[in-house]
């Protein structure tokens, strides 16, 4: 079954609603997960758990939220930035995201700033209308 | 020493859900104050009696190799006050248990009345924090916290 943007997007938007204990409103297309919402590493566990079962989709963590690996390894990272090989394998690893401000200034610290809700959204709608 | 919350599991399907229960007593010194002439169990401790029970079921499901951790409460919504002279039925479902965590659906009944509904979030902690490093000695699942598994008997009998 297909599903449309706006139906993914309302149940993504109660999804996080429900796990951060954010109001409706803040979930908006753009707010990223960690510096608007307030998450913290675990609650990206509890986001998944419960995207996969409003979803009915399988979501193997690192799919969604594959950074945590690839900041642990020296090839990817040099001097608190990620390398162009750790750009290239995260870009490849993410493709529902968007990379065009975070590859001005690779940033480890601004990694988290590339999790928004609607990478979610579209990660979703990839996996749902597969 | 480890602090032990609840009495004995009554139920337990590996992996899938548990039942354990707690007595609440007038002999717990903290119910004095909690109120003074109005004794109630706290529902922190509610909480805590919670994530023994389930604790050990996310444990058990992988043979106790994880260190199990509890990191989110979910949901914790208290219909009903436990008193001394209650027993508390502690019934924690698995919804997933998978590689790095597993999410538990819990609720406390006594007698007919429900008294809390709690959903928690376990961590596999060597399985997350990004590479940090632990003890080795499985410092979660104890000789004292085990006990409590051991002594539960299949067959439904009490256990002595």
């Amino acid at each position: 079954m297909t599903m449309s943007h706006e139906e993914i997007y309302a149940k993504v938007q109660e999804t996080l609603v429900d796990a951060l204990g954010v109001d409706e409103e803040e979930v908006t297309e753009d707010a990223t997960l960690m510096g608007d919402l307030g998450a913290e590493s675990i609650d990206f566990l509890d986001i998944v758990f419960r995207l996969e079962k409003s979803f009915g989709i399988k979501i193997p963590r690192e799919e969604l939220f594959p950074a945590e690996n690839l900041i642990n390894n020296a090839e990817y990272v040099n001097n608190g930035k990620l390398t162009a090989a750790g750009l290239a394998k995260l870009k490849t690893q993410m493709p529902h995201v968007d990379f065009a401000e975070f590859e001005k200034d690779p940033d480890l610290n601004k990694i988290s700033d590339l999790f928004c809700v609607s990478s979610i959204v579209k990660f979703v709608e990839s996996k749902v209308n597969s | 020493m480890r602090w032990i919350w609840i009495d004995k599991f009554v139920e337990f399907e590996s992996g899938k859900r548990a039942v354990a229960i707690k007595n609440v007593s007038l002999a717990e010194e903290h119910l004095h104050d909690h109120f003074p002439g109005y004794p109630i169990m706290p529902a922190s401790l509610m909480i805590e009696a919670m994530a023994q029970t389930s604790g050990i079921l996310v444990g058990e499901a992988r043979g106790f190799r994880e260190k199990v951790i509890l990191a989110k409460v979910t949901k914790a919504v208290f219909h009903d006050l436990a008193r001394p002279g209650d027993q508390l039925r502690l019934e924690a479902v698995a919804d997933s248990v998978v590689e790095e965590a597993a999410t538990i659906t819990g609720t406390i009944t006594c007698q007919n009345r429900t008294i809390a509904e709690i959903s928690l979030i376990f961590s596999h902690i060597d399985k997350n924090m990004a590479g940090l490093e632990f003890p080795e000695e499985n410092f979660v699942f104890n000789d004292q916290f085990m006990n409590l598994l051991q002594f539960y008997k299949p067959t439904g009998a009490t256990g002595s």
